[in-house]
């Protein structure tokens, strides 16, 4: 067998690859998003098919205040992204604490709906159909948005005990990455449910 | 033999004791390490689904055969295909690709060790719950232990009122967990490729395992996805009391089927991608060729990913879908047959004219062509949707299936243990025992999978635990059963072989097949870092350009 060294003749040219945090989070959104879509239509499927009431004309409230927190939150995290690349601390803790409260809002918002269909209209998950649908997917957002929080806390008190810096942009990047799926799969989550749904 | 190996004069490596040895493989973030102990826990798995497949197979031996009860048969059949299929197939090429595509694209180690450690365990834990199911399936029910109602577990059959007890739980819980780890790994592997090549290694510069394993792990985060959301809302049934599968509460059985085979098809294509990637590799080696059409190579696989995630329904033709439904699915399956054809056009193309070596992993390689083809012919045979309502659910379709997983992806993987075996160990695979394990499974594979499209033909329906005499299928069933003895004293003398060939097979050395990708420059095994240096390619076969430096291949790209 001929002898073998490694000694590769080397190029001079720059090689500059993405960073592995991005990619592997838009791999995780593909694969969300994939079982997103498996429960979306799944509700679509059962609009309608449920053999008795409530229906979600008869119950659902379009939760427009709620909506708006969560989307404007994709902004102030974007915002306290940019302001940690440009070293900027206060103002980014400003604004992730901001994304925080947003998010609360948002949740708080889904708990008192629940509630509301609970107590007041008697729907659970295993009342019909809709009842199943529904609180499987707006749960399942829920769930994520739960998740996103934790990690959004975990950063916050690691940013007040100072030790969130430029050097950490670029995580911060990927988490700001998942914040903004979690709030474009509420756009299609309001779209179908409470829009098309009714 | 210049060694790639860092040795620090003075030093020397004292042997630690095994307690110390079990506690590196049991928390290793290596990827090498990883990738053992991913084909390590598949081979176990393959064998006790091996066991499952042989019951099933002394119980069809003859007519009123009595060797186990009806409910045992039910349970083999789920059990065995839940475990061949997950718990074999997926961790022993996830095994493959943890192991080679970091060393081929000259990395250090995944993107994410601990991310890929967390994915193994996840997988085996799944395994392991599964096959708690024997003991704790029963619960407080008294009914049934491990799962029983195949491994698609149509609803209602899922549902509590027919699964009571843990069984159908313990087989949703192992195939979400598993799940899990799955789209971890394939996000690992993602990112390794597009994020940690070596200077020069350009994607148009990739070996063809690394491209492959590339559109594999795009695929299991769009199809595996499926099923774990498919088997959420399954457990949303049974201990939520929702009603997704639930037909009396307005529920739909078919909407189960639909999610269950928009992962179940593209699931085979995730199998055999990588297959196909062992392949590309082994073949241009023992044909001392490089691979013919290597672009069309990769635009074959990338459409074959496409289409594959339009076919799911061909499996469920006659559950009476509308004629436009059949027709569209009738076609693209049809259709996926093309850039598949292309493929093994272009291993031939790459064998043609070249100086073809018979050593074993060619061998395994050369059958993989053939029976490949005849799967993929009965699979064509099948997608038009009249013949399927004749055959479906028959032994028809067994044979056919199992001739694209035994036929196809077994052999291929086992022309991959043949090939990369000595760089894991250090050890060559010995040739005459490989020999006697290619002829025997060999044999024993077409004994069994040929003669058993007949009764499927003849009309005997997949599943059962046994048939009345006469109809023409005694005989039949019984060459199937020597088929299936041969397979296993061959998969004996493989397991021999690994053993044997671990403590007394003749070194390896560096590059024992003078082949041409990066894996091959550094020692076998491999030192913990991979590489002493970053390599640096030009071409798309580095050790090539390095052993003729009069006639690299960078001249010609």
């Amino acid at each position: 067998m001929s002898a073998v060294t490694t000694s590769f003749p080397s190029t001079a040219a720059a090689w500059q690859l993405p960073s592995r945090g991005k990619v592997a989070m838009a791999g995780l959104i593909i694969a969300e998003s994939a079982i997103f879509t498996i429960f979306v239509v799944a509700y679509l499927f059962y609009l309608g098919k449920s053999l008795t009431g409530p229906s979600p004309r008869e119950v659902l409230e379009t939760p427009i205040f709620y909506t708006i927190c969560l989307l404007s939150s994709s902004l102030t995290i974007h915002f306290a992204a940019k302001c940690l690349a440009r070293g900027l601390g206060f103002a980014f803790l400003g604004f992730w604490l901001l994304t925080i409260a947003l998010g609360g809002l948002f949740l708080y918002g889904t708990a008192q709906e629940w509630h509301r269909l609970i107590y007041e209209h008697g729907l659970t998950i295993s009342t019909n159909l809709f009842g199943t649908t529904y609180y499987s997917l707006v749960g399942l957002h829920g769930f994520h948005v739960t998740a996103g929080l934790v990690m959004l806390l975990t950063v916050a008190v690691l940013g007040v005990c100072g030790r969130v810096g430029v050097k950490q942009s670029g995580r911060i990047e990927v988490l700001a990455m998942y914040w903004h799926f979690v709030d474009a799969v509420w756009v299609v989550v309001f779209t179908v449910v409470y829009v098309l749904g009714r | 033999m210049s060694s790639n190996a860092i040795t620090i004069p003075g030093t020397q490596i004292q042997a630690r004791p095994w307690v110390d040895e079990l506690h590196q493989w049991l928390t290793t973030v290596d990827h090498k390490r990883l990738g053992i102990l991913y084909i390590l826990s598949a081979l176990l798995f393959l064998v006790i689904g091996g066991v499952e497949a042989l019951v099933m197979r002394i119980q069809l031996m003859h007519a009123h055969n009595d060797f186990v009860s009806p409910q045992v048969f039910n349970r083999m059949f789920t059990m065995h295909g839940t475990t061949m299929i997950f718990f074999v197939a997926m961790p022993v090429l996830f095994g493959f690709a943890n192991y080679l595509v970091p060393l081929m694209i000259g990395a250090r180690d995944m993107a994410f060790p601990r991310l890929n450690a967390f994915s193994f365990w996840l997988s085996f834990l799944g395994g392991l719950l599964l096959y708690f199911s024997f003991l704790g399936g029963s619960g407080l029910y008294g009914a049934g232990n491990a799962p029983d109602v195949g491994w698609w577990s149509y609803a209602p059959l899922g549902a509590r009122a027919f699964s009571p007890g843990h069984s159908s739980d313990y087989w949703t819980l192992a195939l979400l967990v598993s799940g899990f780890g799955s789209i971890g790994t394939a996000i690992n592997i993602i990112a390794t490729i597009v994020c940690l090549r070596c200077p020069g290694m350009k994607i148009s510069r990739m070996p063809l395992l690394v491209w492959l394993n590339l559109v594999m792990a795009g695929m299991v985060l769009i199809a595996i996805t499926p099923l774990s959301a498919a088997q959420i809302m399954l457990l949303i049934d049974r201990y939520l009391g929702g009603h997704f599968f639930d037909t009396q509460a307005g529920g739909s059985a078919v909407l189960w089927m639909h999610f269950f085979w928009i992962f179940g098809h593209p699931e085979v294509y995730i199998l055999i991608i990588p297959s196909f990637a062992f392949m590309s590799e082994i073949i241009p080696v023992f044909s001392r060729k490089p691979i013919f059409g290597y672009p069309v190579m990769v635009g074959a696989t990338v459409c074959i990913a496409f289409v594959s995630m339009s076919v799911w329904a061909h499996h469920m033709f006659t559950i009476g879908m509308n004629s436009y439904a059949n027709s569209f699915f009738a076609i693209t399956t049809m259709a996926v047959g093309v850039p598949t054809g292309i493929k093994i056009f272009n291993w031939i193309g790459t064998m043609w004219g070249g100086r073809i070596q018979f050593k074993t992993p060619m061998l395994f390689s050369i059958a993989f062509l053939f029976q490949f083809l005849v799967a993929g012919l009965t699979g064509i045979i099948q997608s038009s949707a009249p013949v399927d309502w004749q055959l479906s659910l028959s032994y028809f379709v067994v044979a056919h299936f199992h001739y694209v997983i035994v036929g196809g992806i077994l052999f291929a993987l086992f022309a991959a243990f043949y090939y990369w075996y000595p760089k894991m160990t250090g050890r060559m695979l010995s040739e005459r025992l490989g020999k006697w394990h290619f002829w025997l499974f060999l044999i024993g594979f077409h004994l069994t999978f040929d003669v058993m499209h007949i009764p499927g033909v003849l009309g005997m329906p997949r599943r059962i635990y046994t048939y009345e005499p006469g109809r023409g299928w005694d005989t039949l069933n019984l060459i199937i059963s020597i088929g299936a003895f041969i397979q296993a004293i061959a998969i004996l003398v493989f397991v021999a072989n690994l053993v044997i060939s671990y403590f007394k097979g003749a070194k390896a050395g560096n590059d024992p097949w003078d082949a041409w990708t990066l894996e091959w420059s550094i020692s076998s095994p491999p030192p913990a870092y991979n590489f002493a240096t970053v390599p640096t390619v030009a071409s798309r076969r580095p050790l090539w350009d390095l052993k003729h430096p009069e006639d690299p291949d960078s001249r010609y790209e």
